[in-house]
This record gives structure tokens, sequence and C-alpha cells, in this order.
């Protein structure tokens, strides 16, 4: 099981911190050569990049680089940094299908022979992403997570960012998409990194829309993120009641059985196996209260 | 070289390092002039850095400025690519990292 809870976001053109990225905790590090570089910075932007993937040490950090558009530079990015051994590519502002085939003919060019296969993750950010994404999720293989980008979605409907209904559609088609795909999906992020009530609010929310993660633009969040995405004590102690009670009805011959006064049947008890899994590479032996 | 024009890469910021590259004159060699806030420990390394890049892509004269602020190595092979490139050196990807 592959964790994206938190995909923190680097500006691609700033050496010190690019070099302390793998410190910050973050299960995923997308090293950005899109919005948080100026145009005419993004041959540095390239180099810089290349380089870190290159020589500094990310540890167990998954390294995403996040490229420009593909009528933009994506073309250029791909070349220069595929070869640099990322972990994945995120692609921005998605339309449709072609759009990751066209991606991935870049990334086999680009490719060394031997090279372990470059994944990608979707951004979804237009009207026109969210309505095609299903065909998106499973346009390809290598792609392993569909993300959500609410400023840029917003912008293109002619609203603005509020508490959320405005994004609640979009939210929950990337959610479903990524379900039915296989994939993972990794919310917006939060972005105003003065309201931590306003954080741990939006994730609560998130997490139950069914993400499993979210981006991070600051690194104050990522622990915030980490606890809202991780099985709770309560949740394991569940889970482990699940799995027993369920053990219990199989060795008496009967197909479905209750626990604390509601049905126990395959679904929830999948539910269950999978949050254990998720608890045991999380180490949390009792959880977290 | 004659074709090289005059250009810049990097910043002032810690840990980034600004290459400034000029026009070196034939059988002069690599020039290269240095500041740094690390020089009496990393002084040598930097120069080195700089001119195994420059060597790399087959430069044999050439005058390179720079000012760095503690930059890590892959930040001043990069600012030096950076500031080749925009000189108008067509980089070699190949012999970048090696």
């Amino acid at each position: 099981m592959e964790l994206r809870r938190t995909l923190m976001f680097v500006p691609g053109n700033s050496p010190a911190m690019l070099q302390n990225a793998g410190v910050l905790g973050a299960d995923s590090i997308v090293f950005d050569l899109e919005d948080a570089v100026a145009p005419r910075e993004k041959d540095a932007a390239r180099f810089l990049v290349g380089g870190a993937l290159r020589t500094v040490d990310y540890g167990s950090c998954e390294k995403i680089v996040r490229i420009n558009p593909i009528d933009v530079s994506a073309e250029k990015d791909i070349a220069a940094i595929v070869p640099c051994r990322p972990d994945a590519l995120l692609v921005p502002k998605v339309n449709c299908a072609e759009d990751i085939h066209q991606v991935v003919k870049w990334i086999e060019a680009s490719e060394a022979p031997g090279q372990k296969e470059v994944k990608i993750v979707a951004l979804i950010e237009t009207p026109l992403g969210i309505s095609n994404c299903y065909s998106i999720a499973k346009a390809h293989p290598r792609i392993v997570a569909m993300a959500l980008g609410a400023e840029d979605y917003t912008a293109y409907l002619g609203t603005q960012r509020s508490d959320g209904p405005e994004i609640y559609m979009a939210r929950t088609m990337i959610v479903n998409a990524a379900a039915a795909a296989g994939i993972q999906s990794v919310d917006t992020p939060f972005t105003d990194v003065l309201d931590d009530e306003g954080l741990v609010k939006d994730i609560a929310f998130a997490k139950k829309l069914g993400f499993k993660g979210k981006i991070v633009i600051n690194p104050r969040h990522v622990d915030a993120v980490h606890q809202g995405f991780s099985p709770s004590a309560a949740e394991i102690e569940w889970a482990h009641r699940v799995v027993a009670v369920i053990k219990l009805a199989e060795d008496q011959g009967t197909g479905a059985i209750s626990l604390d006064g509601k049905m126990i049947d395959k679904p929830i008890v999948e539910r269950a196996e999978r949050l254990l899994q998720l608890a045991k590479v999380l180490g949390l032996e009792g959880g977290q209260s | 070289m004659s074709s090289l024009k005059p250009s810049q890469a990097g910043t002032l910021e810690s840990n980034d390092i600004v290459i400034t590259v000029g026009l070196g004159s034939k059988g002069e060699g690599i020039v290269i002039e240095m500041q740094s806030t690390v020089f009496a420990q990393y002084g040598e390394q930097i120069r080195k850095v700089i001119e195994d890049t420059v060597k790399g892509q087959g430069i044999a004269d050439i005058y390179i400025k720079a000012v760095d602020r503690g930059a890590l190595d892959c930040t001043v092979r990069a600012r030096t690519l950076t500031a080749l490139s925009r000189a108008g050196v067509e980089i070699k990807e190949g012999q970048v990292w090696s």
C-alpha cells in the first residue's frame, strides 16, 4: 500500500526548500515547475529539480514533479525530468484521456532502459476534466492517483472558494472515479495557513467523502493531515472486533452477524480489513487517540 | 565560443549561488572569480564543481563570476548549467549529472 496522505508542494526554483523538503515528514514531495516558478525561471527550475532528484537523499518520501500543462512546456519538462528518475509526475489541467496518452508517449521517449516506471498523478482542475474524470482515471495503468485543484476549478466556474459547496460535486466525482478505477483520490489543499480549526474540519470532511490524502502547500499542515487520514484508536478497535465477530460467524456457519446491534456483512468486513492494513503500514499498534 | 552572450542564473538567497557568465578570451582558459560565505571551507570545492561543469560542456575559454550563499554542489551545478544555457551553450544532457 502506497501512502499518499500528504502531497507537499515545494517551489522548484528554491534551493533551500528543495534540499530540506525531505525532513518535513510528508508522504510525497511535489517539486513544482508550474505555478510556483516564474515563466522566465522555468529553465533554471528544470536544472535545479533535476539535480535535486539525482543527488539529494529524500529517504522514503515519494518524489513527484509537477510539470507544466500539456499545451505549455510539458514535453520539455518531461524530457529534462524523467531521466532524473522521479517516482511520478503530477500532470496539471488534465482535461481528457488523450492528454494522459500524450504524456505517456513523452515519458516513454525519455525513460532510460531499465528505469523504474514513472507513474502519473492526474491533477483535475477544469470543468471538462471533472466531466471526464473516470475516463482519465482509467486512461493508463501508470496513473496511481487523481487530485483535485480547486482554485483553478472554481475560477473556471466563475465563482470563488468558500467553505466548500462550490466544489462538492467535483470532490465526490473525483473520489468516485478514482475508486471505480482502483486508484487513490487526493483532495485540494487548504489554503488558509492561519485557520487551524478550518483545516481540521476540511480534512475530516475530505476523509468522510472518501479521499485518501490531501495536497499540502504549507509544511505546518503535514501533521494535521496525517492525523486526519490515519485510523483512530476507536476505529482500529472497531475493525479488530469486526474481524473477530465475522470469524465467529464463519465458525458457526452463518453468513452475517451483528455487532453492537448493526449487521456485519462483506463490505463492512472489507472496510475493517483495509483499515487494519493501513494501521499496520502506519505502525499504529493501538491507533491514534 | 565566440557566440556566447553574457548571462546570469541564481539568486542571493541562502543556499543559492549567482553565476554570471562573461565572454572569455581565446587561450585564457576557464577564469572563475568567486565570492562565498563559506569560502574558507568550501571555496575550492565550489570552484571545482563550476570548472567540471563547464569542461563537461566542452568549453575551453570562459569568464565566470560566482557569488555563493552556501549552495550545495547540485545547486552550483544547476545554476552553472542554467547560466551556460542562457549564454547560448547547447547543454549536453548526458554529461550534466555524471
